[in-house]
């Protein structure tokens, strides 16, 4: 004769949580007791990679990353359902079983591209597709030196000058003498008053 | 890993407790994910599959709160040497350090001329286990490792 339990069937899941529970707490109170407690504010502060923390940690992300997010598991799920499908999509096998499963499957992969297209063109019409793109504006200060300068100096253009081997040494202005050397700065030079 | 076992049969084991806590302790050492220059990638290459430093139980942390011992794999410079410290101060004690290669060891190829490298890691923390090569191979670090091991070993955590 077969008794019956005492413990009913979530009796034994409650047993067995609360050894779960105890069984890390028992390790937790073990790793307290033999472990080496020497605290100092170095070692509390908090670990950013070796730098200083500095600031608050609860700073605010642009809420755009978010929607980023979203857009991008639009794209993933899609990726996740096509690729399975591609290889039931062309099993022959099922094919010769069912000649209209080829025609069903490519159907129902259209319905779902476009259902997800539809998301795709929701969200673009919406705008969230366009991050905030950065404004240039020139800088406007008390400098005296007007734009036309910079524009002068941006818009020159320079002789590129071919260069061989062999007429290297002539091809020089400076060494061929079409262009004299310009006179040596005018430097100081020490004079002794002659006695 | 000589834990002193006195076995009655198989089932019932008896040991010191000091070396329960350090057989536990060599044989799980916890490195933390840090490296500074070249020697890191054969640091890499020794915790992957065709060394698997995993065997010795060495598997890389992280963060310093979880980690018992730091390679220093690179070349320390000066703007380098700050962040060490402070992870060092962050791991928690018993901690240890291995020094991996010439640059960490003596400033390696900068020992004369290298203005931004510290010439030696253990001007800034303590080093209990040096290994040489430029970089070194890895089984020279599993050779560091088991060096650590043995020196956990004689450790006593009870009696300090």
């Amino acid at each position: 004769m077969i008794e019956p339990s005492q413990l009913t069937e979530f009796g034994k899941v409650f047993i067995y949580l609360v050894m779960g529970v105890l069984f890390v707490l028992f390790t937790f109170f073990l790793g307290w007791i033999v472990a080496v407690k020497r605290p100092n504010p170095e070692k509390l502060s908090s670990y950013e990679c070796g730098e200083e923390p500095t600031g608050s940690s609860w700073i605010q992300f642009n809420s755009r990353f978010y929607v980023v997010a979203l857009i991008f598991l639009l794209f993933d799920v899609e990726m996740v359902f096509i690729f399975p499908w591609t290889t039931v999509f062309s099993q022959e096998s099922i094919i010769l079983a069912e000649p209209r499963w080829g025609w069903l499957s490519l159907v129902e992969m259209f319905i779902f591209i476009g259902v997800l297209l539809i998301g795709l063109v929701y969200v673009w019409k919406k705008g969230d597709l366009n991050w905030i793109k950065p404004e240039y504006t020139l800088p406007s200060g008390p400098g005296r030196i007007p734009l036309s300068v910079y524009s002068r100096i941006n818009d020159e253009t320079y002789v590129v000058k071919g260069f061989s081997i062999n007429n290297e040494r002539t091809a020089d202005p400076v060494l061929s003498g079409e262009i004299k050397p310009v006179a040596p700065k005018p430097m100081f030079r020490p004079q002794f008053k002659k006695p | 890993m000589s834990l002193e076992i006195k076995s009655e049969d198989g089932g019932i084991i008896i040991t010191k407790m000091d070396d329960l806590l350090n057989w536990a302790r060599l044989s799980s050492l916890w490195p933390m994910s840090f490296g500074i220059a070249c020697c890191a990638i054969e640091m890499m290459g020794s915790m992957a599959s065709t060394y698997d430093l995993d065997r010795f139980g060495v598997f890389p942390r992280p963060s310093p709160r979880q980690s018992d011992v730091i390679i220093i794999a690179g070349t320390v410079t000066f703007k380098m040497a700050e962040r060490i410290k402070r992870l060092y101060e962050q791991m928690p004690e018993p901690r240890y350090v291995i020094s991996m290669g010439s640059c960490s060891n003596c400033g390696g190829p900068y020992w004369q001329h290298g203005y931004h490298v510290v010439k030696g890691v253990n001007r800034i923390i303590p080093v209990d286990v040096y290994v040489q090569g430029c970089p070194p191979r890895p089984e020279s670090l599993i050779g560091g490792i088991l060096e650590l091991q043995k020196k956990i070993e004689k450790e006593s955590l009870l009696k300090s």
